[in-house]
């Protein structure tokens, strides 16, 4: 529901500012959607008064008008087709800026200069307007400030009422909801009641009295046909969301938006003999307001005469008894129907009205008459006529609000919280309910206009929400554990195992103290930890490395004819320094044998060192950080000095990955070859939380370069310098083949790279990759005097 | 092959151990050495021919000549033994030399995929509240009125219905709107105490930027006796932290769920202002009463929030409608 600020403040004005406001209203559960200006921006505007218009001497469409502003007379040219003499429109005057920052200059029109600028409501961002001139009512009081005169500023708030609050659906249930919260009283608009002036009226018969209890009625005889919404009202209109139609329609939904009572107003003359609000007939049919004609349900609610359905009770009137701008008499509505005989069924009809939104809710019951009066007395300042008497047809009687208890111990277990007594009977109180103290708590009744106050849980709820959510200190339950961080910033030790796992490896648990003979071949530098009272002489030193677990694993699994075998450890390894001891988290793996199982859909061949590259690989890709790491060619005493790569995070080395040295195979009788790797397992569990990076819609492009190089260059150098050179346009970049043998210079190497450029914001064209490219080109060409193979 | 004489044994081998000792130092490979191997200590080679030779000489310079053989013999072959070493280390040395990779280039097999972000996330939730004790608990996503709404306290016609644009299947089946049927469900099942979690799929008939017509929402539920609204704050204001991994503010804003009194949107606190990230509130007695449970003995509180919105919040996307279009793209950003 939108509303006007200013028109709420009229009721109740708490020292708070907008924002401070719209807060305080959220917070009360009444959650602001948007809190927006009534009007744009702009200084510099008053109310100006056309005193002549004459045709402009060089442009047929444009007029000389002389226009009173308060001061000198201006000569202003106006484009606008509406403008008349005599009449009203906010005036800018030279120097004033309008929303957008349009500032207005002293500027010639085709020869003549205009001193200002006449304004729409469009160019003061007031909504769209009728097109052309914003006509001002002629009592408008020339010269003064146009914002000051319309009421601005004013900010427009746009509350998304919850279902159960429907006593909220109006300026006054806002206020009386500000009130509370502030300990303010509303101030009321005068509703003293329009006295009948005729006898005139309209018998109305509740046939369906379950579903409509009361309903008062009201003639007014003879308004001014062509009378005029004023421009206040309808300015309240518009910031409250609803577009001025004809003064009745205007003043029935300035007092729902005011009072929150959906009225409807008919063309009496329209109207045979009486009404009756009945059920619907199976079948029967209504044209709407908006022109659309409805099948009714026999369980919908309808005002009738004799000729028929007249109107959809609570949702929409009919389009024969509409008022228009001949109508001189008018039949005010305004009744209680009941929630339940008004839910679901504007849905039904494919609508959603103001009416229906709030009877759905629930309207006061005890708000009938107050709204009649209020319509009564706003349309007759308006456009004249006679009012006649109210009638409220009741018949029957709502039953009354059932008294509640409130607990005051239940109150103070739901809530984990005490509230004072006292405070709590004010709250109720300042709701407009009914309090009486009672032992260990209270009976209550809620104000008539209270739907979704039925039983204590209610009740604890209005406290727990004026009294304020955040006053209700945070409690640890007892029943639910510590809800601990689960971190992203390090991935599980168990994930990377499972990993492997799924990669085919068998998790090996071997001896923390291993033979020093084996070990001094693979980590010969490096002193180890001795037992002093060793098992056996060859389980004496506390391991420097995983390997030697492995592969020991590795010839006694080979020894029972195992010959395949992919097996990985994690645990500590145990490195003196000096007086230190570094025990470290490690997780090391090996792989050896075929790189299949043997069977029938794929070539036997034995494991290599890109087979175990990949699962390191895959290893390290697991907290996203894999493009922190890089292999370089390095040696170990134990691995291959030509397929050794020491593993480094950035520029911390993390690890090793190697086949196993040829001599030590032989030496170890190892039938296959063996690859090992060894990492630390702290760097490579760091994980980085996802960051989202936009997804390119448009297409990418490849290219495809080869060249000669060489053959020690390694390939990442090369598709570093790549990435490097061609730009940002480049989204990968790739080894996709390396060749060298017959055809090539001995000591060369053929490197085919792929590159594939992308962008987020447009289509690469051809001319971009092939700059990509050449750039590429160049810089291979500079770095590596690398040749391009065509 | 020049082959000496039985008659006249040469014992001082002079001229040949010079010549064969020469040859053994400039044999290339290891084949080259075994054949002089052959040439002069085979069964027929020129030392064991001489030494063959021995047995026609007169004991006396038998003697001589035997003891010079031996020496020249034990000469070479220690010269042949020392030249195999040097060649063998020289093939090892090339086989490795031959055997020399570009260790950069990437490794060969299949890259790892990852989990879908909504995955990521319902797993991370589930974990976080499984360390506090919550069990995991799934239901149908076909539903009756029953389970989605009447059990929850929202009767046919009532104005909350119109919050949730539902599917119906025939039969006057529907597609749940919530993950909230769970907790009638479980309460049916099992009864109360309860402490749980529901993550699962739900589904309205809504569709633009801001919505799709499936989601992802875990529910969560504790129903025990001195169960209050002071503990719903503190679980959920642990659990924001935990999921984040920071300290946030939490705001309780009073709302209304026709299942839950009283009820609140909780709202986050993220860079200036506030972001809503889940409803919450007191189990209404109603729903307790439905399930057979004394509303009087047992109080209890409940949560339901959106994955697809903490996910955006945790990861940075921008767009909701990203999650159903997966894009690998998308999707590996989160492996």
């Amino acid at each position: 529901m939108k509303f006007s600020e200013r028109w709420l403040r009229e009721w109740v004005d708490p020292p708070l500012d907008t924002d401070g406001l719209v807060r305080q209203i959220t917070m009360a559960g009444l959650e602001v959607d948007t809190a927006e200006p009534a009007a744009g921006e702009f200084s510099g505007v008053v109310v100006g008064r056309v005193s002549s218009v004459a045709p402009h001497p060089d442009a047929d469409r444009l007029r000389v008008c002389t226009v009173d502003g308060g001061g000198e007379p201006l000569t202003i040219v106006c484009g606008a087709p509406n403008v008349a003499e005599g009449q009203c429109y906010p005036l800018a005057l030279v120097g004033a800026e309008l929303p957008g920052g349009l500032k207005i200059k002293r500027a010639k029109l085709r020869g003549i200069e205009s001193a200002g600028m006449l304004c729409s409501e469009k160019e003061l961002g007031l909504g769209e307007g009728a097109g052309g001139l914003m006509t001002l009512p002629g009592d408008a009081p020339v010269g003064d400030d146009f914002r000051t005169w319309l009421s601005l500023p004013d900010t427009t708030i746009d509350v998304d009422l919850t279902p159960n609050r429907g006593d909220c659906f109006s300026v006054l249930g806002l206020a009386r909801e500000v009130g509370v919260l502030n300990g303010a009283d509303l101030t009321w608009p005068d509703l003293t009641p329009v006295p009948a002036v005729s006898d005139a009226s309209f018998d109305v018969t509740l046939q369906a009295s379950e579903a409509c209890p009361r309903f008062a009625g009201r003639v007014i005889r003879g308004i001014r046909p062509g009378a005029e919404t004023p421009l206040w009202m309808r300015e309240r209109l518009r910031r409250c969301g609803l577009r001025p139609i004809h003064p009745v329609v205007d003043v029935t939904n300035y007092v729902m938006l005011e009072l929150g009572q959906p009225m409807h107003g008919f063309d009496l003359a329209a109207l045979k003999t009486s009404l009756i609000v009945r059920m619907a007939e199976a079948g029967e049919e209504l044209v709407l307001l908006d022109g659309k004609p409805v099948a009714l349900d026999p369980d919908m609610l309808v005002i009738a005469d004799h000729s028929g359905a007249r109107a959809v009770a609570g949702i929409m009137g009919g389009e024969t008894s509409a008022v228009t701008e001949a109508t001189t008499d008018v039949f005010f509505e305004s009744a209680f129907f009941e929630p339940l005989a008004i839910a679901g069924r504007a849905r039904r009809l494919g609508l959603h009205t103001d009416a229906s939104a709030r009877f759905e809710r629930g309207v006061d019951p005890a708000g009938q008459e107050r709204a009649i009066e209020r319509a009564t007395e706003l349309l007759t300042a308006i456009a004249g006529g006679e009012p006649g008497p109210v009638n409220v047809q009741e018949a029957r009687l709502r039953p009354a609000r059932a008294e509640i208890r409130l607990r005051a111990g239940r109150l103070e277990r739901v809530l984990g919280h005490r509230v004072p007594d006292a405070q709590v009977a004010d709250i109720l109180q300042r709701l407009g309910m009914d309090v009486t103290a009672d032992a260990g708590g209270w009976l209550v009744r809620a104000p008539t206009w209270r739907f979704d106050i039925e039983r204590e849980e209610d009740l604890i709820e209005e406290v727990a929400r004026i009294y304020g959510y955040d006053n209700i200190p945070e409690a640890r339950t007892t029943g639910v554990g510590h809800l601990a961080r689960v971190t992203e910033h390090e991935r599980p030790l168990a994930e990377v195992r499972r990993l492997l796992v799924d990669r085919g490896y068998s998790e090996v648990v071997t001896y923390s103290f291993v033979d020093p003979k084996l070990q001094g071949r693979i980590v010969p530098q490096t002193p180890a930890l001795t037992l002093e009272n060793p098992i056996s002489s060859e389980m004496a030193e506390m391991r420097l490395s995983l390997v030697p677990g492995l592969l020991a694993t590795l010839t006694q699994n080979a020894a029972r004819q195992i010959d395949r075998v992919r097996i990985f450890e994690s645990g500590l390894r145990f490195v003196p320094e000096g007086n230190d001891l570094h025990q470290i988290d490690t997780l090391a793996g090996l792989i050896s044998g075929d790189r299949w199982s043997e069977q029938w859909g794929a070539e036997r061949r034995p494991v290599d060192f890109f087979d175990a590259k990949a699962d390191v690989e895959a290893v390290l890709a697991l907290g996203g950080q894999g493009a922190e790491y890089r292999f370089v060619a390095d040696e170990h005493a134990a691995l291959h000095p030509g397929q050794t790569a020491r593993v480094l995070k950035g520029d911390q080395p993390v690890g090793w990955l190697g086949a196993v040295h040829p001599a030590l195979a032989a030496e170890l009788d190892l039938e296959a070859p063996a690859v090992v790797f060894e990492l630390d397992i702290a760097p490579v569990l760091a994980a980085n939380v996802p960051a989202f990076a936009p997804i390119s819609r448009y297409p990418a492009i490849r290219r495809d370069l080869a060249v000669l190089v060489d053959e020690q260059i390694p390939a990442v150098e090369l598709v570093a310098a790549a990435r490097a050179a061609a730009g940002p346009a480049l989204s990968s970049a790739g080894v996709f083949d390396i060749y060298t043998g017959k055809g090539i210079e001995p000591g060369l190497k053929s490197v085919a790279l792929s590159l594939i450029l992308q962008e987020t914001s447009r289509t690469l064209t051809d001319e971009d990759a092939d700059g990509a490219v050449a750039a590429v080109r160049e810089r291979l060409g500079e770095s590596f005097q690398a040749r391009i193979r065509d | 092959m020049n082959e000496p004489k039985l008659t006249e044994v040469d014992a001082s081998l002079d001229g040949l151990l010079e010549a064969a000792l020469s040859e053994i130092e400039a044999s290339a490979d290891l084949a080259g050495l075994d054949g002089l191997r052959v040439r002069f200590l085979g069964k027929k080679g020129e030392v064991t021919q001489r030494l063959k030779a021995l047995g026609g000489l007169e004991p006396a310079a038998r003697k001589a000549a035997a003891q010079s053989l031996n020496q020249g013999k034990a000469r070479l072959l220690a010269a042949i033994d020392g030249r195999k070493k040097v060649l063998e280390a020289a093939q090892l040395e090339a086989a490795i030399q031959a055997e020399s990779l570009d260790v950069t280039l990437p490794g060969r097999g299949e890259l790892s995929g990852g989990l879908h972000p909504v995955t990521r996330t319902m797993d991370r939730i589930e974990a976080i509240f499984g360390r506090g004790g919550f069990e995991v608990h799934a239901g149908p996503e076909v539903e009756d009125e029953f389970h989605n709404f009447e059990a929850l306290n929202i009767p046919e016609h009532h104005p909350a219905r119109a919050m949730h644009d539902t599917f119906y299947l025939p039969g006057r089946l529907l597609l749940r709107t919530h993950t909230s049927p769970v907790q009638i469900r479980a309460m049916q099942s099992q009864g109360v105490p309860i402490r749980l979690i529901a993550p699962g799929r739900v589904y309205r008939c809504d569709s633009d930027q801001t919505h799709t017509p499936m989601f992802h929402q875990v529910e969560g539920l504790v129903v025990d006796e001195g169960v209050s609204f002071a503990h719903l704050k503190a679980v959920l204001h642990e659990f924001m932290e935990a999921f984040f991994e920071r300290k946030v503010e939490l705001r309780f804003r009073p709302s209304y769920f026709p299942f839950t009194e009283p009820s609140a949107e909780v709202d986050v606190s993220w860079g200036e202002g506030w972001l809503e990230v889940l409803g919450c509130g007191m189990v209404h007695p109603r729903v307790l009463e439905q399930v057979g449970v004394d509303p009087e003995r047992y109080t209890g509180y409940a949560f339901g929030m959106g994955v697809e919105r903490l996910a955006m919040l945790r990861y940075g996307v921008n767009d909701l409608r990203l999650f159903f279009e997966n894009d690998l793209r998308f999707i590996s950003q989160f492996a």
